[in-house]
């Protein structure tokens, strides 16, 4: 079986554009468009937090889908189960809203919607090819790829600081 | 990299496509190519939920509900989209006043001698301008009444005791009421643009329903400037006259100088026009068959409508002209010239010449133009053009093979003339009646641009295909005449194909009367988009005489692919004069529910226009149809 992909975040990149929010709403709408979208019930909701870190840092969190999920192991109402593909999810008819896992997850990622009154989450977008925000994202501060295609390219990029280090 | 199928889907002109093919497979970037690296757009800007107007922003609001819920300074979403709205009225009032600013110092100028190369053409016009605004014509000369009649222009532009004559003179007494009670008569064209830069700064106006008023009453002072740009340029150039031209790159020759005339103004494509004939002997000697004078946008259209210079392509394509390889030059004034012309001329061996102090493109050639060495000018232009015709001899040019025959040149005075070989007494007369009849069901202006966001065309054609058949009679100016022109809508031999019985034989019969041969062509060529104010100026002619308000009739307008803020300044306007106006393009107005209800409905109570937006082509139709049928009803017609 292949490697699934994750999204990573390139921390270099956010220019704290929102774009990502945006993109990931209208996915989880029922129209897909954001014309329609911003006037819909229950309100379409964005599933990716562009968090600031004074002065300039910005940083889009979301969830991890973590191998050892404090949110699946917290639900009490057997909500949080994960795919085959890998991606933790939240069934939202067996959701009964208290908030378990926002209080668990380390991330704080996990959203509360208070007009359905479910938990919601990254979905990954199980009908697109790559998820909403990563192409949206206009600097590619998002990417979608395997864990070792994403260390590889990282160690490419260490691998050649140490060289210019080294004045080659 | 874009697909062959995504490549097919950017314009629906065939010659445009050969072009884009040709650009796709040289590797020459085109705005179809940015428009694709730009998507997604931001959807905050798309909602027009994103404001710069001080320096603590950006602001951004969610359009989700969720935080943030108003900027920094607590501006709701409500007042963001409306103060966005209102800076984009006035950069559009800007730019068509400044464009008849432009002509009224022209004729200052003249009347004052200053100038050799322009004259009083149309005096009959200069006359009927100045009778409208109580200026004295009895006995005086010509230059006598240029000279007031400029000085009236510009006074036009700043606070008086008088309101702004060019809007109070132009409209219906009952409009003049109705925009007076509203607070909507503008008190000076640039008092209004600056009066919106100040309302909408930092912590002034945050009342969303008193921004879009104000919004509205820049948009009478844009339909003034607008007026005075098409008075102004009939009196100095001629009033247009039907005339047969053609359009579509296959006007481009390969054996010519050819020179694009790009931009808006006609007082230097104008001049272009006459010194490009007494130059023919210098481009002969360089081998050319001649100087072929070609248009793009309203430049083109300026031409077109008075000297049947034909028109190359419009707006959205305009890269594409320099595409055939055939252009020596592209002489540009301002407004809707694509910054990477240059780049494209770079790689096809063309010369872009800026000409305005106020529009300069980084990597063209600046030849600065003033009226009073105009003709010098000019030819310095096409000594450079012809000196890139020696150069491209031998390379070989690729003009698509297609063009189209176009009847333009339908001014208010040329469609009065023509409908007066029917009723010499009593012109407008067979018009009306034909209304009431039901043979023309309505009339359904259409304006504006060619969106990237749009396969270029498709909205203009479908709609005009539908309306014509249900016997709108259809007028157009600016690049939607430009789009219906390259697609054979104005070609009179169409007329059988696309017209409802009604509209063919009134258009038949107005061609027969007036021994063209065969009717007139299905869609009218009003001119460019300062032009608008030719269709303001049917509506209140036959407003008056059915003795009733613009917005009691069964006329409607729309910018089926607009692009410009010129666009969403006419519509404004359009609206404020009582039309149905249809948009194709979404305005970025749906982040505030308020605004977007008050333009679409609510300010219907107030002006009775209101603004349709929808970018389906067919439903669009639809509903200018139903509007039609709704504004008959109103005055009894069935």
């Amino acid at each position: 079986m292949s490697k699934p992909k994750e999204i990573f975040v390139r921390l270099d990149r956010c220019v704290g554009c929102h774009t990502c929010n945006i993109a990931c709403a209208v996915e989880h709408s029922k129209s897909k468009n954001l014309f329609e979208a911003i006037s819909e019930q229950p309100t379409p909701k964005n599933r990716v937090y562009v968090e600031w870190v004074p002065p300039e840092h910005k940083v889009p969190v979301l969830c991890r889908h973590c191998e050892d999920a404090p949110c699946m192991h917290a639900c009490i109402s057997g909500a949080i189960s994960r795919t085959k593909e890998g991606v933790v999810i939240t069934n939202s008819d067996k959701c009964i809203g208290c908030w378990t896992c926002v209080m668990v997850c380390p991330y704080g990622v996990i959203g509360r919607h208070m007009e359905t009154r479910k938990a919601y989450r990254c979905d990954r977008c199980p009908d697109l090819q790559a998820p909403a925000c990563v192409d949206a994202c206009p600097t590619q501060a998002l990417v979608y790829r395997t864990a070792d295609a994403f260390s590889g390219d990282v160690r490419q990029d260490a691998a050649r600081e140490m060289i210019s280090g080294e004045g080659r | 990299m874009s697909d062959g199928k995504d490549i097919l889907n950017r314009s629906t002109d065939p010659a445009v496509l050969q072009m884009i093919a040709k650009a796709e497979k040289m590797g020459v970037t085109t705005v179809w190519d940015r428009y694709d690296a730009m998507t997604p757009q931001c959807g905050f800007g798309e909602t027009g939920l994103c404001c710069r107007h001080c320096l603590q922003g950006p602001c951004r609001i969610n359009p989700f509900g969720d935080e943030p819920k108003t900027g920094i300074c607590g501006a709701s979403a409500d007042v963001m989209v409306a103060r966005g709205l209102d800076r984009a009225i006035a950069a559009g009032t800007a730019a068509h006043s400044g464009h008849a600013k432009h002509l009224a110092h022209t004729m200052l100028k003249m009347a004052e001698g200053k100038l050799r190369e322009y004259m009083v053409k149309d005096v009959e016009k200069l006359k009927a301008v100045a009778a409208r605004l109580n200026i004295p014509v009895k006995g005086r000369k010509e230059n006598e009444i240029a000279f007031d009649v400029a000085k009236a222009a510009l006074a036009d532009f700043h606070e008086k005791d008088t309101p702004v004559l060019w809007a109070t003179t132009v409209v219906t007494p009952g409009r003049v009421k109705v925009l007076t009670d509203l607070g909507l008569v503008p008190k000076g064209i640039d008092h209004e643009i600056s009066e919106i830069m100040h309302r909408t700064l930092y912590g002034v106006d945050a009342d969303a329903v008193n921004l879009l008023l104000a919004g509205l009453r820049c948009s009478v002072a844009d339909l003034a400037g607008c007026y005075m740009g098409t008075d102004l340029a009939d009196i100095l150039f001629g009033t247009p006259k039907p005339i047969v031209t053609e359009a579509n790159l296959g006007v481009i020759k390969a054996d010519a100088v050819n020179i694009a005339v790009h931009g808006h103004n006609p007082v230097l494509s104008d001049v272009m026009v006459f010194v490009a004939k007494e130059m023919e002997k210098e481009a002969k000697a360089a081998g050319a068959l001649g100087i072929n004078l070609v248009g793009i946008c309203c430049a083109g259209n300026e031409v077109m409508m008075r000297h049947g210079i034909p028109a190359c392509t419009h707006s959205i394509s305009q890269e594409m002209a320099i595409m055939t390889g055939a252009l020596d030059a592209m002489v540009v004034d301002y407004q809707c010239i694509m910054p990477s012309l240059v780049t494209v001329a770079e790689c096809m061996g063309t010369t872009i010449v800026t000409t305005m102090d106020m529009c300069k493109i980084s990597g063209a050639t600046h030849m600065d133009f003033s009226e009073e060495a105009a003709s010098e000018k000019a030819k310095e232009i096409i000594r450079i053009a012809i000196k890139n015709f020696s150069k491209r001899a031998k390379r070989p040019v690729d003009i698509p093979n297609i063009k189209t025959p176009v009847v333009s040149g339908f001014s208010v005075e040329a469609i009065v003339a023509a409908l007066s070989k029917l009723d010499a007494k009593d012109p407008l007369k067979p018009l009306i009646d034909n209304i009431k009849a039901g043979n023309i069901r309505g009339v359904c202006l259409f304006a504006g641009c060619n969106s990237v966001k749009v396969p270029q065309d498709r909205n203009f054609t479908v709609m005009a295909r539908k309306l014509l058949k249900k016997n709108v009679l259809i007028v157009a100016t600016g690049c939607g005449a430009g789009s219906l022109m390259r697609h054979g809508f104005m070609n009179p031999a169409n007329v059988d194909e696309l017209c409802g019985d009604g509209l063919k034989a009134v258009l038949t019969a107005i061609g027969k009367a007036n021994n063209l041969g065969g009717p007139l062509p299905p869609v009218l060529h009003m001119g460019s988009c300062v032009d608008n104010s030719r269709a303001v100026a049917l509506c209140v002619a036959v407003a008056n005489y059915l003795g009733v308000d613009t917005d009691k009739l069964p006329v409607v307008a729309s910018a089926a692919e607009a692009v410009s803020e010129k666009a969403v300044s006419i519509g404004a306007y359009a609206v404020a004069a009582g039309l149905p106006t249809h948009v194709g393009v979404m305005l970025p107005v749906l982040g505030s529910p308020l605004v977007t209800r008050v333009l679409t409905e609510k300010v219907k109570d107030l002006t009775g226009g209101y603004f349709i937006v929808d970018l389906d082509p067919d439903s669009s139709a639809d509903k200018l149809l139903n509007a039609i049928d709704a504004r008959r009803a109103g005055l009894g017609l069935g």
